[in-house]
C-alpha cells in the first residue's frame, strides 16, 4: 500500500465520486479526510471510513464560510499532521440558460466551485513544499473542455480550473509536488440523476463506450494521480469519459 | 546560543543551498545567491519556524537582503 503514513483531504466526500475517491485513498493505505456540507454528512462520512477499516474521518466544511478553508486545513494539521494529498472535488450545479441565469446562480458556481481551490491549495502548500512531496488534484469536469448549453457558469469554473491546474504545476513542481486535473464525463451519481431521461438518452449517442461511467472510475484515475505511479505526470488533465471527448 | 544574525546567515545558507561564507549581510537573495521568488518565499517561511514568529505577507515583501531579514527578526522578536 503505496500511500501508507500519508494525509489526504478530499472535499464533498459524502456520496458519488468524493465517496469513490475517499475509498480508493484508504484502500492503497491513506489517512483520509472526507468532508461534507453538514454535521451528519460528515458522521456518515467517518461512518463509511470506519466500516471500510480505514484510518481517518468526516468533517463539516461549509467551503464559501469566511475562513473555513483555512480553519479546517489547521484543524486537520493538528490531529493528523501535515496533508500530502489534496483532492478539490466538492462541487454543485446551477444550471439554466445564461438569458434566465441570476447572479447568485453565477456567484454560487464560482463561490462553491472555484474559489475553494485555490483557498484549500494555498492552505496545503506550506507542509507539502515542507514535506518536498505533495498531490494536488483537482476534479474538473468534460464541460470545461467541451461547454455545454445551459452551463455556462459551471463550464466556465470547471475550465478554469484546466489553468490553475497548469499554473499551480509550474510554480511548486521545483519543490516535488505535482498538481492535476481529472475531467470527469457523465458519470452516475445524484448530480446526473437529476437530468431528464429525454436529456440523458441523448447523451448516451456521443459517449463512445455507451454507457455512463461508475464513481470508481474516476477514482480510479484520482488514485493513480495520487500514487507515487504518477511521480512523472503534472499539470495535466486527465478526461475520464468514456470516449465523449478525445483532446 | 548563537545570536541573531548567526541564526540568519544560517538558514539562508541551508534554504538557498550556498555555504554559509558567501551569505553577506549585505547580500541579496535573489540577486547575490540565486533565489528565486519560491525561494524567498520557503526562506521566511523558514525564519518564521526558527524564531517562532508569523511574518504577514506584506512585511516579507519587504525581507529582500539578509541585513532586512536581521532587523526585521531583531524589532519583531519576542513581541
Amino acid at each position: 500500500m503505496s500511500l501508507e503514513g500519508k494525509v489526504a483531504l478530499v472535499t464533498g466526500a459524502s456520496r458519488g465520486i468524493g465517496q469513490a475517491i475517499v475509498l480508493d485513498l484508504l484502500a492503497q493505505g491513506a489517512t483520509v479526510i472526507g468532508t461534507a456540507t453538514s454535521a451528519t454528512g460528515a458522521d456518515a462520512i467517518s461512518g463509511y471510513i470506519a466500516a471500510a477499516g480505514g484510518k481517518g474521518r468526516g468533517l463539516a466544511l461549509e467551503v464559501t464560510a469566511d475562513g473555513a478553508c483555512e480553519a479546517i486545513i489547521d484543524a486537520i494539521e493538528k490531529e493528523f499532521g501535515a496533508i500530502h494529498i489534496l483532492v478539490n472535488n466538492a462541487g454543485i450545479t446551477r444550471d439554466n440558460l445564461l438569458m434566465r441565469l441570476k447572479d447568485e446562480d453565477w456567484d454560487a458556481i464560482m463561490d462553491t466551485n472555484l474559489k475553494p481551490v485555490y483557498k484549500l491549495s494555498k492552505a496545503v502548500i506550506r507542509g507539502m513544499m515542507k514535506a518536498r512531496w505533495g498531490r494536488i488534484i483537482n476534479i474538473a469536469s468534460v464541460v470545461g473542455a467541451t461547454g455545454n448549453a445551459g452551463q455556462t457558469n459551471y463550464a466556465a469554473a470547471k475550465a478554469a480550473l484546466f489553468g490553475f491546474t497548469k499554473s499551480l504545476a509550474k510554480e511548486i513542481g521545483s519543490r516535488g509536488i505535482t498538481v492535476n486535473a481529472v475531467a470527469p464525463g457523465f458519470i452516475d451519481t445524484d448530480m446526473t440523476r437529476g437530468l431528464a431521461d429525454e436529456h440523458k438518452a441523448k447523451l448516451l449517442e456521443n459517449i463512445t463506450l455507451g454507457r455512463l461511467g461508475e464513481p470508481r472510475e474516476i477514482a480510479d484515475a484520482v488514485g493513480f494521480l495520487a500514487s507515487d505511479r504518477a511521480s512523472y505526470v503534472t499539470g495535466q488533465t486527465l478526461h475520464v469519459n468514456g470516449g465523449m471527448y478525445m483532446n | 546560543m548563537e545570536n541573531i544574525e548567526q541564526r540568519v546567515k544560517k538558514i539562508v545558507a541551508e534554504q538557498l543551498g550556498v555555504p554559509e561564507t558567501d551569505v553577506k549581510n549585505e547580500s541579496s537573495f535573489v540577486n547575490d545567491l540565486g533565489a528565486d521568488s519560491l525561494d524567498t518565499v520557503e526562506l521566511v517561511m523558514a525564519l518564521e519556524e526558527e524564531f517562532e514568529c508569523e511574518i504577514p505577507d506584506e512585511d516579507a515583501e519587504k525581507i529582500t537582503t539578509v541585513q532586512q531579514a536581521i532587523d526585521y527578526v531583531s524589532a519583531n522578536l519576542g513581541k
